[in-house]
């Protein structure tokens, strides 16, 4: 176990060194020079220059490559180019968002998911699970960024339970704050719920037919008990390793559904940052969101292990 | 017993009774937000939109009708020969942090303002400045180099706000000005609030006791947020094909103003086909500009023929020098050598006024033989790159929105590739006369050049469409600055 989890760090830090470096070099080619941008059609040539060296943009691309890498062994993210300000400061806040966001998407859609994939499974065919397949089906089909415009036009213009967009921040309280995630946080949860249920019904389905099972049933165990003592841990392999992939999803697929309903996330973040060529941002978040997807990686990777003891020693 | 419940209901309601007075919050939705809250070190409008007038104030402000008043100078004298303004200045005028107001404030905003490293989008305002000087607080006098006939305005503009030296370093994130609102928050990527500056200088100006700015892109969610209250005012909604719907419910006032943006059609004037004037003003005559605002706008746009906004006084329609003819379209393009076609091209940033314009224009000049092909260009990355600064296009198409921005025609090296050194002169001359009549008769000599000369092809005055609840009153419905000017505003009831 100890190796793996070695041998994992290993290629996670590797990994890590990669992308910041092909993170750099792409932006380098990235056409728009931020201190035009800012300065917009109003531009001259001796403001252009002023500003260009205060951002330190005319300093050569090695220097600016190993400032940034220095700076983010030192934990310092930089300073924002348009916001003026620190990044990490930046990516505090709207992780702030984004991270409530995208658990409480994880969780409506496990919540969803799971039960209603086992159910389907039970009893192939039935009612449920001819229910379950076009509930899923219709979920696989719907882009989440749409399901989110019509949550808006029903839920907040139509019946004003909620806002139909923004975010007052956590100091408004608790309640408020989670009332202008709830929508947005469906709307991000149910096209992946849709997946994660057929997933779950099939590989429920598929230890359902094995060897094991039917011993179980021969033995006299009764429905219930085998699919929770038998069925259910082993399909759950499966469900783990989509789980991972949407968690990395939930992460990046959050920029749509945070630009539907105006919600200060590191995805709106991004998203601004890319058309304001704020490149300092736009590299630290790059960087968090791939960071992000190789340490998950890295835990589902884990996560196999501790649930299927035969993968341990083949590290 | 029971009046001890009496008691308690009349303790109850009278607790209730401030839920029953006129509102005093504001929430304003604006579709960008600005990248800092400074406007005397950076260029975007949303910065002065949040800030100007509230937040910071200027020795001159323009008003609502774009006319100059006086604000922290409450008069000036100008000696005879136009080059010394002595300006008296406001007493007892505070900044938000308590400290003073003074002519110090003055010399150093504007010392700021010129040096060699500032970043201030407008210098121009401040290159005629030879010197300052401060004989006594209240007063400052500022001698100039050269005569400057719009010098009074253009210090009612964002890019010359008093800023104090003490706190103009952080201005960028807690913005301290002598405005009627002080700086309370900004949640970044969501929303700034401003809440009543309980010291202002001009007791009782304002009756609004919060503002908050929400920024909210999407224009399907700008009315989304007016619609379900959460926004009470749009003052430059970006959907205009849901305006008309907005118009008809009572709910809310929708009014369509002017802003300064004129959108015009660029032209390459270094390259061929458009240093012939008569391919410039073949494909002018080819534009039916009304049908075009009704395409690209909803039919909310007023159509140019120059370059010049009807808001400002100085502006004359020249709709009429190059009017909507595609008989006279061709025979200028026949006379040009391109009677048999022509095939141009046109960057079209992603803005919806701006490629659905493109698409429209394709369309006309098709009518008239010429194949234009539209590539898409992204605003501002890869425009800003490609066409203002390379200059590598032939037509292209974006809204120009400084106010009296007209001397982008006279610079050198600006995208168009125009030269005309009578218009240059002009210009230049305009700029320094200071008799308001001359001036003025300068200004329509020069939108009269640009009218026959097409540099550009001009189609129309981007508009401003305001929406915000019927109960409010006192906002501006033109736009002769970049402003959300909230001193005015109150809630009816």
């Amino acid at each position: 176990m100890l190796r793996l989890v070695i041998s994992r760090l290993v290629s996670l830090i590797v990994t890590l060194v990669a992308v910041s470096l092909a993170i750099f070099l792409i932006l380098e080619v990235l056409p728009g020079d931020p201190a035009a941008i800012m300065l917009g059609t109003a531009a001259r040539e001796d403001t252009l220059a002023a500003l260009r060296h205060e951002l330190g943009l005319d300093q050569p691309a090695l220097v600016r490559y190993l400032a940034w890498v220095g700076g983010l062994l030192h934990g310092d993210l930089g300073q924002s180019i348009t916001y003026k300000m620190p990044v990490s400061t930046l990516v505090g806040e709207r992780m702030a968002v984004t991270l409530p966001l995208s658990l409480l998407a994880i969780l409506i859609s496990t919540a969803l998911a799971l039960p209603l994939g086992v159910a389907a499974a039970a009893r192939r065919d039935g009612p449920v699970d001819r229910a379950v397949l076009v509930f899923s089906q219709l979920g696989v089909a719907v882009p989440n960024f749409w399901i989110g415009l019509l949550f808006i036009l029903f839920f907040a213009t139509w019946l004003g339970w909620f806002p139909a967009g923004g975010f007052p921040g956590w100091s408004a309280g608790i309640w408020p704050a989670f009332r202008a995630l709830l929508l947005p946080a469906v709307a991000l949860a149910l096209p992946q719920a849709a997946v994660l249920t057929r997933v779950t019904r099939s590989a429920t389905l598929e230890v359902i037919g094995a060897d094991f099972v039917r011993t179980a049933r021969a033995k006299g165990v009764d429905r219930g008990a085998t699919l929770r003592r038998h069925v259910v841990p082993n399909a759950l392999i499966p469900v783990t390793t989509i789980l991972g992939l949407q968690l990395s999803f939930f992460f990046g697929g959050a920029i749509l559904v945070e630009n539907v309903f105006n919600l200060p996330g590191l995805g709106r973040l991004a998203y601004q940052a890319l058309n304001q060529r704020d490149l300092v941002v736009i590299k630290d978040i790059v960087l968090i969101f791939s960071g992000l997807v190789i340490v998950i990686n890295f835990l589902v990777d884990i996560g196999y292990a501790i649930l299927d003891p035969r993968l341990r020693s083949r590290a | 017993m029971s009046k001890r419940i009496l008691a308690a209901a009349l303790i109850l309601s009278a607790s209730f009774v401030p839920a029953f007075a006129a509102k005093t919050s504001l929430v304003i939705g604006m579709p960008i937000e600005p990248p800092g809250l400074d406007p005397t070190i950076a260029a975007p409008v949303a910065i002065r939109e949040v800030t100007w007038a509230n937040l910071y104030e200027g020795l001159m402000r323009i008003d609502r009708d774009g006319k100059v008043q006086p604000l922290l100078a409450k008069s000036w004298d100008i000696a005879p020969d136009g080059l010394t303004y002595t300006f008296h200045l406001q007493t007892g005028v505070k900044f938000h942090d308590g400290s003073a107001f003074d002519s110090a404030d003055v010399k150093f905003a504007f010392d700021r303002a010129r040096a060699p490293t500032s970043t201030n989008a407008q210098k121009q305002i401040f290159a005629p400045i030879d010197s300052i000087e401060t004989p006594d607080p209240a007063t400052v006098v500022i001698k100039l180099k050269e005569t400057s006939g719009n010098f009074l305005y253009y210090l009612g503009w964002g890019d010359a706000v008093i800023v104090a030296p003490e706190t103009a370093e952080n201005n960028k994130a807690s913005p301290v000005g002598t405005g009627p609102f002080k700086f309370k928050s900004w949640t970044r990527g969501d929303r700034v609030e401003l809440v009543r500056n309980p010291d202002y200088w001009q007791k009782d100006k304002t009756k609004l006791e919060t503002v908050t700015f929400r920024f909210i892109n999407d224009p399907q969610a700008q009315v989304a947020a007016l619609k379900a209250g959460d926004v009470d005012a749009f003052p430059n909604l970006g959907a205009p094909e849901l305006f008309s719907e907005l118009k008809k419910d009572s709910r809310f006032t929708a009014v369509a103003g002017n802003t300064e943006g004129e959108i015009v059609a660029g032209m390459n004037n270094a390259k061929k086909p458009f240093d012939d004037v008569r391919v410039r003003r073949a494909l002018m005559h080819a534009v039916d500009r009304k049908a075009l605002v009704e395409g690209a706008y909803s039919g909310y746009g007023q159509p140019i023929g120059s370059f010049f906004s009807p808001n400002h006084p100085a502006f004359v329609d020249m709709t009429g020098v190059i009017p909507y003819d595609t008989e006279k379209a061709k025979a200028l393009l026949k006379e040009a050598g391109y009677g048999n076609g022509l095939s141009i091209t046109i960057k079209a940033p992603q803005m919806a006024y701006a490629s659905r314009s493109a698409e429209l224009l394709a369309a006309m000049f098709a009518e008239v033989g010429v194949d234009m092909k539209i590539i898409p260009t992204e605003f501002p990355a890869k425009w800003i790159e490609e066409v203002f600064k390379n200059k590598d296009y032939d037509v292209t198409i974006v809204a120009h929105t400084e106010p009296l921005d007209i001397d982008i025609f006279a610079r050198d090296n600006y995208y168009f590739n125009y030269k005309n050194d009578k218009f240059k002169a002009l210009i230049a001359e305009a700029g320094k006369t200071t008799d308001e009549k001359a001036r003025f008769a300068k200004y329509a000599e020069a939108q009269k050049i640009l009218a026959e000369d097409v540099p550009a092809l001009f189609l129309f005055q981007l508009p401003k469409l305001g929406v915000w609840n019927a109960k409010l009153k006192g906002l501006w419905e033109n736009s002769p600055v970049p402003a959300n000017d909230v001193t005015e505003v109150s809630w009816t009831d």
